[in-house]
């Protein structure tokens, strides 16, 4: 068996691939749920109104694609262009910070303002956390995939010194977390009773202008250039340091932004549980998404509708809710063998 | 007399491509085979196959009257195959002996027995006049010493057939003259030789027989005493050939101006510069020659403003530059063709109006209010580009990576003069290119001379700066020889002054 490089691909052979990935992660999942002692079918109907059977199931399933929409535009930003951002995890904390510094009493201004305000400064912090690691790379050779997973713990031990010592919230019982947002500064709902907040909406815009920016502007020709082959368009005088240090800012920015959606929208307030692994989970929706912004957003739904629902299912059909990251991660798998596919035929003799 | 190697009815296709199409030829021990063809006609891939690092579609390769094992590189070499790449796949930091033994040993013996080994390298390099230093660090060698060493190599293993894939293509005139005196030794001992080469003039010098390739199929094979060179010229490119010449010059001022220039080795066992002066004027093309790492690379970046001078400066129109970044010199004029246009030059995967107009996103005119690239005037310009150029493609959108070397090459070209630089700085321009792409190449470079820009051009290949060159200067160990007028040089002392001697830096 042998790999040959496909000298053409249609334009509708990703989407298929990831298509045809998801199929035959169900496939799999199918496979696990017979050896849970489960009817597949049940379970699969089960996962499905679980995910979107109610009012209540589809605001669920909205709030869990809120952050993993915001961070697979974080990976799916810095991918594009070559740059392994594997820290959206600490950017998305350092975007909480932000927001908990300044939402909690420092700045108080009417909420049209405050919202706005809160949002930019969690996205410059997501940006300024990835700034040393995107120049270490351009100016020292240093590998970003050590400086920007090393750098999830540094800001989570952060965390958690603030949240048992200095910003720990007087009336929490004890338990580890910041004063809650002030009232201004909370993303209001948008289905009222149910978790959905603004910062959907907020992520919706998000995955919009970043693909006007990468499809339309001459920032997201020269990206796409410095993805491609940085030596070619260094070569055709575009500054390449400059171009990631842009990339970087944008990547960690909607990783903050996602800090920012879940410390104002979500929770209130800052806890040491206010992501469980959104900034990995990312990753994978980039993949699936095909790194393509508008791709980012239904793959996200995707992610979410297994997680909601696989909650959902496991308690009706009493099996393990590990299922859910199971199934995540045999979708991940699928889509990186499909895009192999994509870019080689395998051909079984030669 | 039985063919010691005997090809029969090979085809090989890479998808929808035909890279060798019914192929036969044999060829008997103590004989010379030159095979002839330009790039992409199908010569390397034939030469793979035999030594089995391709599997043929369909055909028998047969040595020694046995059949050998297909897709097996180790059966040939065990059938006494021996092949010397272009590219060299030589262990740098080791000797030249344990690079000889590197495959012949069994790994697993505590202590390599290196006397004998010893005693047979040096035998075959008497032998065969291939004389070289076993325990030197392969690093330390020449371009010629190193495939001198590939030679050895395949002589240790007792080969019986060597195939040489482009030996000339980095030597000297005085290195490839004792090449063929060991090839004659080699021949004379008993052995065959394949030579795979497209320079037509060495290969009458060496060769026995040719056989002539041509976009996979066999087009020709004749016995060189009786070949003539005109008509298998014309039977590699299936037409006939017309280069362009230069016409008189008319030199203008001073573009570029290089003052004791000092640079860093860059790149792979290259030396840096050491106090390079040079002026380009314009209207006039300046040859580089020089045996290939000794410094032309170092040159070429520090000219484009990818490398920064550590001691000396460089003046374009007069003035001092000081920020040493590709776009500042860009922005003063300078055209930089690099040496490997496909991974320096084009994005594969973008379309070929975006590479054509890659160096044009800060162009006022092709941007439109909120910096959104105004892509009808780009795919315009780039259409202009293709069209003033003749670079052929299926569609203006079409990835770039599809095009072939000629066409990524003239759209290279095209993007720069479509800026009007002025200086234009040319590596290697025509390597890889076949006889057509050649020929517009050089009318490019030619016609941008008459325009009054200044080009220099380096090249590997003697006749290619002999044909385009004004002025000529040597390349050798980081230095650069005085320019001499193109119209009274002598050749053979070139040669000389590549190899150092009577070479006299500025």
């Amino acid at each position: 068996m042998r790999f040959e490089a496909r000298e053409h691909t249609p334009g509708w052979l990703p989407w298929a691939a990831v298509i045809g990935a998801g199929a035959a992660t169900l496939c799999f999942a199918a496979l696990l749920l017979v050896f849970a002692g489960a009817s597949p079918l049940d379970g699969f109907r089960e996962l499905f109104i679980g995910a979107f059977g109610s009012r209540n199931a589809l605001t669920e399933t909205g709030a869990t694609a809120t952050p993993l929409i915001l961070t697979g535009l974080a990976a799916a930003v810095a991918f594009r262009a070559k740059f392994w951002n594997i820290g959206a995890e600490g950017q998305l904390y350092a975007g909480a910070l932000a927001v908990t510094f300044f939402g909690t009493g420092m700045v108080d201004l009417p909420s049209y303002l405050m919202i706005p305000f809160l949002l930019i400064v969690a996205c410059v912090a997501g940006g300024l956390t990835l700034l040393p690691m995107v120049l270490l790379r351009q100016f020292m050779r240093v590998d970003e995939v050590v400086t920007t997973l090393l750098m999830n713990f540094v800001i989570i031990l952060l965390v958690s010194f603030l949240l048992e010592g200095p910003w720990k919230d007087p009336y929490s019982m004890g338990w580890p977390q910041a004063q809650s947002i002030i009232d201004s500064g909370v993303l209001p709902q948008i289905v009222p009773r149910s978790r959905l907040h603004l910062g959907f909406v907020v992520a919706l815009g998000a995955a919009v202008i970043i693909w006007l920016l990468q499809s339309r502007t001459t920032f997201g020709f020269q990206s796409k250039a410095v993805g491609y082959n940085a030596v070619a368009a260094k070569h055709a005088g575009i500054s390449v340091s400059k171009t990631m240090i842009g990339i970087a800012l944008l990547s960690g920015g909607m990783a903050g932004l996602a800090g920012a959606a879940e410390t104002a929208g979500l929770k209130g307030y800052l806890t040491l549980d206010l992501s469980p692994g959104f900034g990995y989970t990312g990753i994978a929706v980039a993949m699936l998404g095909n790194l393509h912004p508008i791709g980012v957003i239904f793959s996200a739904l995707f992610m979410a509708m297994i997680y909601v629902g696989a909650d959902a299912m496991s308690r009706a059909i009493d099996v393990p809710t590990y299922l859910a990251d199971v199934i995540v991660a045999t979708t991940v798998l699928c889509v990186l063998v499909s895009l192999v596919l994509v870019r080689y035929r395998v051909l079984l003799r030669g | 007399m039985t063919p010691l190697l005997k090809v029969v009815d090979v085809s090989k296709h890479f998808g929808s491509l035909a890279a060798n199409k019914n192929v036969s030829f044999d060829i008997a021990s103590g004989e010379v085979l030159a095979i002839l063809g330009e790039n992409g006609a199908g010569k390397t891939t034939l030469m793979n196959i035999i030594f089995g690092h391709y599997l043929a579609d369909t055909g028998i390769v047969e040595f020694n009257g046995k059949m050998l094992r297909s897709g097996d590189p180790r059966a040939a070499i065990e059938a006494g195959i021996g092949m010397v790449h272009q590219h060299f796949t030589l262990a740098e930091n080791l000797t030249v002996l344990e690079n000889t033994l590197i495959g012949v040993q069994p790994l697993w013996r505590p202590l390599l027995s290196t006397t004998a080994a010893r005693a047979k390298l040096i035998r075959l390099a008497e032998q065969f006049g291939l004389h070289i230093d076993p325990d030197r660090p392969v690093h330390e060698l020449s371009v010629g010493e190193k495939q001198r060493l590939e030679i050895l190599k395949t002589l240790y293993n007792d080969c019986q057939l060597l195939i040489l894939d482009e030996p000339t293509a980095s030597l000297t005139p005085q290195e490839v003259s004792s090449l063929f005196v060991s090839i004659r030794q080699m021949v004379a001992a008993g052995l065959a030789v394949i030579i795979i080469s497209h320079k037509l003039q060495e290969i009458l010098e060496i060769s026995d027989r040719i056989i002539v390739l041509r976009a996979g199929k066999t087009v020709g094979a004749v016995t060189t005493s009786k070949a003539d060179k005109r008509q298998l010229g014309e039977m590699i490119v299936g037409r006939k050939i017309d280069r362009p010449q230069r016409s008189a010059r008319t030199p203008g001022h001073v573009r570029m101006a290089l003052e004791a220039v000092t640079t860093p080795a860059t790149g792979q066992s290259a030396t840096g510069l050491h106090g390079v002066t040079l002026a380009l004027r314009g209207g006039e093309i300046t040859g580089i020659v020089g045996v290939a790492g000794n410094g032309q690379k170092a040159l070429a970046e520090v000219m484009s403003g990818h490398l920064r001078p550590t001691k000396g400066h460089i003046e374009i129109d007069g003035g001092k530059t000081s920020a040493a970044s590709p776009l500042a010199f860009m922005q003063a004029g300078v055209a930089y063709i690099p040496e490997d246009r496909n991974s320096e030059g084009i994005v594969g995967d973008m379309a070929v109006w975006e590479n054509a107009v890659l160096s044009e996103s800060r162009n006022a005119a092709l941007v439109k209010s909120f910096t959104r690239l105004d892509k009808a005037a780009c795919v315009a310009a780039a259409k202009k580009i293709c069209a003033a150029n003749d670079v052929r493609t299926q569609s203006i959108n079409q990835p770039a990576r599809l095009l072939s070397g000629g066409n990524v090459q003239k759209l290279l070209i095209g993007r720069w003069l479509a800026r009007d630089p002025g200086i234009i700085i040319a590596c290697q321009p025509s390597r890889g290119l076949d006889e057509g792409a050649i020929s517009a190449v050089h009318k490019m470079l030619l016609a941008a001379r008459d325009n009054d820009n200044a080009v220099l051009l380096i090249s590997e290949d003697l006749d290619e700066i002999l044909t385009l060159s004004d002025q000529i200067a040597v390349m050798f160990n980081g230095a650069l020889s005085a320019p001499m007028d193109n119209d009274d040089l002598d050749v053979v002392q070139l040669g000389l002054m590549m190899t150092g001697e009577g070479f006299d830096a500025v």
